[in-house]
């Protein structure tokens, strides 16, 4: 089934505070789009894990927020993205535990845990693409 | 700098997180916990957290990381009023409170560690009562 994008934005992610407005704005468009409580804090905890990862270790990006529609279902689709050094072994990040900065390395499997779709790019050297998306 | 304020009850040190964390704040409150339990001696550490609308790896790392420290200073941590909703986020994120006691609320927190500082002098003086039994 094709999927529309009705409603595009982006948002900076340059700073802690940048993070807290993410958070906001996911959790505005969560509603927006009808999710439930519940749903609404997995999404936003999941966009809270990667916008910190994109500012921590991509050195600050950006995340494009999309509301789509694929039939008569609608989602929330974003699209973390920065040019910071990239992860050479995806699998090893992807591992829950695994941290190279002294966290808890569970931001990358807990955001793939608490949405529905996961996508992950990266290129050493060039940067870090996450996108994930959570269905009503 | 802002900083948390942090409220001091009996032996009991008490800490409403009612802002989105950001890092200075999240590293202030710890170091300033870290400086109060030995400042005051005091036994337990409550955190309300029910203005909390996500608990993240970062901010789950800043309790379990108060709760290492308090229990070396030997002080328990409790964490209060977390959100059903967060509650259910955490378990799918992977995020295990190692080392925190969790409460509905402040009130039920409260009386969590009042009876666990009992049990402790209790403990303390058991072989005293046992000489007045026998
Ligand atoms: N955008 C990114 N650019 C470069 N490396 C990244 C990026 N995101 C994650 N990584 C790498 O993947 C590892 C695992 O990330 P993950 O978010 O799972 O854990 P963490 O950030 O280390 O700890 P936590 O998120 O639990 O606080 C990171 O330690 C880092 O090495
Ligand atoms: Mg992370």
């Amino acid at each position: 089934m094709t999927v529309k994008s009705t409603k595009v934005e982006t948002l900076p992610i340059r700073s802690g505070d940048d993070v807290v407005r993410v958070r906001q704005r996911v959790r505005a468009l969560a509603i927006e789009i009808g999710l439930g409580l519940v749903d609404q804090t997995k999404f936003v905890t999941a966009a809270s894990e990667l916008a910190r990862n994109a500012l921590d270790y991509g050195g600050g990006g950006e995340v494009r927020a999309e509301i789509v529609q694929a039939g008569m279902r609608k989602g929330l689709r974003l699209t973390f993205e920065d040019q910071g050094p990239g992860i050479a072994d995806i699998e090893q990040a992807m591992t829950d535990h695994y941290t190279s900065g002294g966290g808890l390395g569970l931001g990358l499997g807990g955001a793939k845990r608490l949405s529905n779709e996961f996508h992950i790019e990266s290129t050493p050297g060039a940067g870090t693409r996450v996108t994930i998306a959570r269905w009503k | 700098m802002d900083r948390i304020p942090i409220l001091k009850l009996g032996g009991v040190l008490i800490v409403t997180i009612q802002v989105d964390m950001h890092d200075r704040l999240a590293l202030a409150l710890e170091e300033d916990l870290t400086a109060m339990i030995v400042r005051t001696g005091a036994r337990a550490v409550l955190i309300e957290i029910s203005a909390l609308e996500i608990v993240d790896s970062f901010i789950g790392r800043m309790l379990v990381s108060i709760a290492a420290v308090s229990r070396i200073l030997d002080a328990d941590t409790v964490v209060a009023g977390m959100r059903p909703a967060v509650a259910i986020t955490l378990v799918e994120l992977g995020l295990e409170l190692t080392g925190i006691k969790t409460a509905l609320n402040v009130e039920r927190g409260m009386a969590l560690i009042q009876s666990r500082l009992a049990e402790e002098e209790e403990d303390g003086c058991g072989g005293d009562r046992e000489v007045h039994e026998g």
